[in-house]
Order: C-alpha cells, then structure tokens, then sequence
C-alpha cells in the first residue's frame, strides 16, 4: 500500500512537471530543433534570446504592464473591500456578488468584450489597454482575499486611531493596510502571476507593443526552436521566483 | 487638560427601540465618573455618544461648555480607551502611545520622548520597544491607557476597560487608574457592570437602567440611601419588606409605608429598627462574613439574608434578636 502511495505521487508529479522539464532541458539543447535526441549543452539558445531586442522589449512590457496593473487592481480591490466591511449600504450582498462576477467569466469574452467597447470609443488599442483588462480580471481577485481577510480585529483598531485624531486616509495607510500586509501582498503577487503569463487579453488588446506570451506566440508561428524554449524556460523561473518570494515574504511571516 | 461635560436631553433610538430616554448629566471638570448598569441599559451607548462614535437622534453633549453636535471623534477633546484594547499589532508600544501625538504633528524626537513617560506611568518603563503580542492582558491595557492619555486629552472615556481581567489583577488596575486620574486631573467617563469596580474607584457613580439614570451621587450615598428599588437591588444584595400602614409582615414598624429596604450587614442584634427574634434557616460562611438566611417568628414565610460577624458560630434553627442599623424606604 506504502510503494503504491509514493508511486501515485511520483505518477502525479511527473504529470503535472513532466512538459515544464521538457521544456526547460530542450532550452540547453545544442542543435536547430527542441526536439528528441538531446545533442549535448549549449547556453547559445539563452544568449540569442538575451540579445534579441524585440523579445527583452517584449519581457520588459510584461513586467511594467504585470506591476502597474496588478497595483491598480489591489487599490481598487483594497478600497472596495474596505467599504464594504465597513459600510452597510443597501445592496451591499449584491456589489459583493457583481465585483467577484468577472472571475467567473472567460478571459476571452472579456477580451472581446473590452475590444468592442475600445473600438466603438475609438480608443486606440496599447499595452495600457491591456493593462486595463489584466485590471478586469484581477480586481476581483484582489477584492476576495482582502474582504476574506478583514476581521473585527482591524475594526477596532481603525476606530481607536479615529479616536486618537487620524483623518481617514491615514487610518487606511497607517493602521488598515498594515494590518493587513499579508493578504495584500497575497493578492498583488498573484496578480501579477496571472497578469505575466496571461495571453488572450493581452493578444486581442494590444497592437504594436506586446507583452512576453504574444511575442512567444507569434515565435512559435515561425517553427519550432530552441528559443523559444529558453524564453519560455525563462518565463517559468519568474514565475517560480514570485511564488517563492510569497511563500517566504508572506505566509512564513503570518505563521 | 480638563473639562466639564454636559449632557443635554439626550436621546437615542436605534429603530424602534429607545436605547437613551432624555438623558441629562453634568460631569464636572476633573470628575471620575462612573455608568453603572446591566447589560443594554444605554451606558455604552452614552459613552459612545460623548466619544462622538453615535450620533444622538435628539438632545445634545457640550465638552468644556463646547457644543459637540457633528463634531467627529477625531476632532473631540476625547480619547477612548476601549474594552478589547484595541492596540495596533504592528507597531511598537513606543509607536502605539505615540500615535495621536502624530496625527496631531509633533516631532518624532518630542513624542517618543513623551510616549516613554507615558509608558512609566503606567508602570511599563523601558518597554517602548516591544510589540503588543508580547504582553499579558493587564500590560495592554495599560499600554491603551497610556495611548488615550497621551495626547492630554480633556475627557478620557473607558469603555469597560477591565471587563477582560481576572478578579485580582482587575482590583489592582482599579487602584492604578483611580491614582493616575488623581494624578493627571483629567475627567474620567468610566462604564462597568461590576458595582464594586464602581464604588472603588467613582466619585460620583451614575447608576443606568433601561435608557435611563436611575440614581447618581457618591458610591456611599448610592449604596446607603438609593433613590430606587433598582439602584438598592443592583448595589448590592438587600431585604425587602413591604409595609402597609404602618406594619410590617413581623408587626408594626415606624417608617412610612412602601418598600423597607435593609442591607444584610445592616441587621444585627443591636439594630435600633427593631425586627424582633429570627429562626437561622440555614448559613454558610464567606471569609469575611457568615451568610445567613433567618425567617422573623412573627413572619415564618419571610426569609431575610443577614450578614454576621466572622467569628460567630451559627447552626440552623438557632433564635436570634435582630434589628436594622441603617433602612430605607422606596415605593415601587
């Protein structure tokens, strides 16, 4: 029963790293095709796509569009929890259901739905367009984990320093947000996952300037290479980089 | 540094329940005062109308002869200190006491200088640097007094700050606070359930029952001579027996008719309101007084509590003479 347990786990790891391995091994491949047999080491493939200018444009545009839209969602998101933990409004149950509503729809119909929208106002397709959907699908996100997260804990706290003369921007910057430092990094080190690896939205908004997956996306429609191996082997560690910085930075922290 | 609060036909509905019914009271500069009262007897709900955490629906509250109406909490000559402590987890005590001093604009150098006296009169010298997790629950709250009177605020409301304590470490916190108001003059608003907590430490206590004030004055004169049959019964445990016309269920007695109302440590054998010989039911002894349940001979059916002097030996079914040192008389 013992062997069969740790060969169900091997069985599920390989499942789910088995195509990122592949990816990563073929990105050293020394030869024209990530493909089987494995000819030997080479970092050539790594080399060319470090100096390849449209591509490190590419990542670049990624980055900023992955900070800057993932700092406006968690605003968005914080202020709006906040409100609603706070503030009984009438329909407050229904503004809580219509913001966390877009997680549940297709990053594609959003995509199409804010192109439409870009096209009848006439506003000109850009990475801020772009941005603008990662802000869609991210808002609500950041909006659940902080709403999950804010107790009568903070209540009382942020009543004290009103109590003690602080105006109510300085009750969010000095006693809210700090209070709830964990979940907010939570939600803006997620969004920022989402926003670097996303694809759709960032294909059908964005025109001249592209983030990272479009420009992988238009290598891959000139063959298979190397390259586009090691950019996606690059893509991973990022990623990787991010989780690992959450784990340590904040749920270590909040043990 | 000090004002006189004055509450003004105050009244407070929460829907359709009345939580205040016209309330008036005058808290002089410097005063300690104490709301007294169960639970959703509109004491809380007072306080947080002087904090200016709730509007009144009517009526109105001047702190040192200033009209407080629409005044927000932040900029009322009050600080709170709440039940829960409600301390900030993620700065120091030094950065807790200190944090009106910031909202109001003093220099960092000044107001870390001032946080640390502060945490010196409430016996946390030297701690500043610590975080709030670290500390037992007595310590915090000490550190919550020191943050509301650290902006030298001229009321300080306390929120049932001992509720949270343990019984000896809430007796001694009573000394500590009566001592420091002594010391800072500042008018203290304190609100507690616990008539003992109240009469340790008010000057004056102010005693709440259904939105209303039932009784005010010194804790001696609430306890001895309460104005109702409420205040009589929350102060402290006491007898009633009703009189008509002139007697008593025991025989005649020579008060008015209505309630008579005697404390159990009132009755003794020496006691110039005459009750006559009592059968001891039963007794139990309590450390600083044996506890007795005693049934007049003239009036089997009545059982009365009486207090009696440690050191005396009481089995049941003993007869002893008993009168009341000190009654009063209250209508229903």
């Amino acid at each position: 029963m013992r062997h069969l347990a740790w060969a169900y786990l091997a069985a599920a790891y390989v499942f789910v790293f088995l195509p990122v391995v592949v990816l990563v091994v073929f990105s050293f491949q020394d030869g024209r095709l990530p493909v089987p047999p494995f000819r030997g080491v080479t970092l050539d493939w790594y080399a060319k796509v470090l100096a390849d200018g449209k591509l490190m444009a590419a990542l670049w545009n990624s980055l900023v569009v992955a900070v800057v839209s993932s700092t406006v969602a968690l605003i968005l998101g914080f202020l709006a929890a906040h409100a609603l933990a706070r503030v009984r409004l009438p329909g407050s149950a229904l503004m809580r259901g219509v913001l966390i509503a877009p997680l549940t729809v297709s990053y594609l119909i959003i995509a199409l739905g804010l192109l439409n929208l870009y096209t009848q106002t006439g506003i000109r397709l850009s990475l801020w367009t772009a941005g603008i959907g990662h802000v869609v699908i991210n808002l609500p996100l950041c909006f659940a984990i902080t709403y999950a997260a804010m107790g009568d804990h903070q209540k009382a706290a942020e009543r004290a320093a009103r109590d003690l003369g602080a105006p109510e921007w300085k009750v969010l910057l000095l006693i809210s947000a700090p209070m709830l430092s964990a979940p907010l990094a939570a939600a803006f080190f997620l969004s920022v996952t989402f926003s670097w690896d996303e694809f759709i939205i960032a294909f059908l908004l964005t025109r001249f300037d592209v983030t990272l997956p479009v420009e992988i996306w238009s290598m891959l429609r000139s063959g298979l290479s190397p390259a586009t191996n090691a950019v996606g082997s690059l893509v991973f560690l990022v990623s990787v980089t991010l989780v690992i910085l959450l784990e340590l930075l904040v749920f270590r922290r909040a043990k | 540094m000090t004002a006189s609060v004055s509450i003004q036909s105050v009244s407070q509905r929460y829907g359709a329940a009345l939580a205040l019914h016209d309330v008036s009271l005058e808290i002089a500069a410097g005063e300690f005062v104490v709301l007294l009262g169960p639970s959703g007897c509109g004491k809380t709900t007072l306080l947080n109308i002087i904090g200016g955490f709730a509007e009144p629906t009517s009526g109105r509250v001047l702190i040192g002869g200033r009209d407080m109406t629409g005044v927000a909490p932040k900029d009322r000559p009050t600080t709170t200190v709440f039940q829960d402590y409600a301390l900030f987890p993620h700065m120091s005590l030094r950065d807790n006491v200190a944090f009106g001093l910031r909202m109001r604009g003093v220099p960092r150098a000044d107001r870390a200088r001032k946080a640390d006296a502060m945490l010196a009169l409430v016996g946390l010298e030297g701690r500043g640097d610590r975080r709030p997790h670290e500390l037992s629950g007595g310590q915090r709250q000490r550190v919550a007094l020191a943050r509301a009177l650290a902006v030298e605020p001229d009321v300080l409301l306390l929120d049932e700050p001992l509720g949270a304590l343990d019984l000896k470490l809430r007796r001694q916190m009573q000394d500590e606070l009566k001592a420091i108001q002594r010391r800072v003059g500042t008018t203290f608003v304190h609100v507690t359930h616990d008539q003992e907590e109240a009469m340790a430490i008010a000057d004056r206590i102010v005693v709440m029952n259904g939105g209303r004030i039932e009784d005010h004055g010194p804790p001696r004169e609430v306890y001895l001579h309460p104005k109702t049959l409420f205040t009589a019964g929350f102060m402290g445990e006491i007898n009633r027996i009703p009189v008509r016309n002139g007697r008593a269920p025991f025989g005649p007695v020579p008060v008015a008719d209505g309630i008579l109302c005697i404390r159990p440590e009132a009755m003794t054998p020496t006691g110039s309101l005459h009750i006559g010989p009592c059968t001891v039911r039963d007794a139990a002894f309590f450390g600083t007084h044996v506890r007795a349940h005693v049934s007049p001979l003239a009036a089997p059916d009545l059982r009365l509590v009486v207090h009696l002097p440690q050191s005396q030996i009481v089995e049941e079914g003993r007869v002893l003479d008993l009168g009341a040192d000190s009654h009063v008389v209250l209508t229903e």
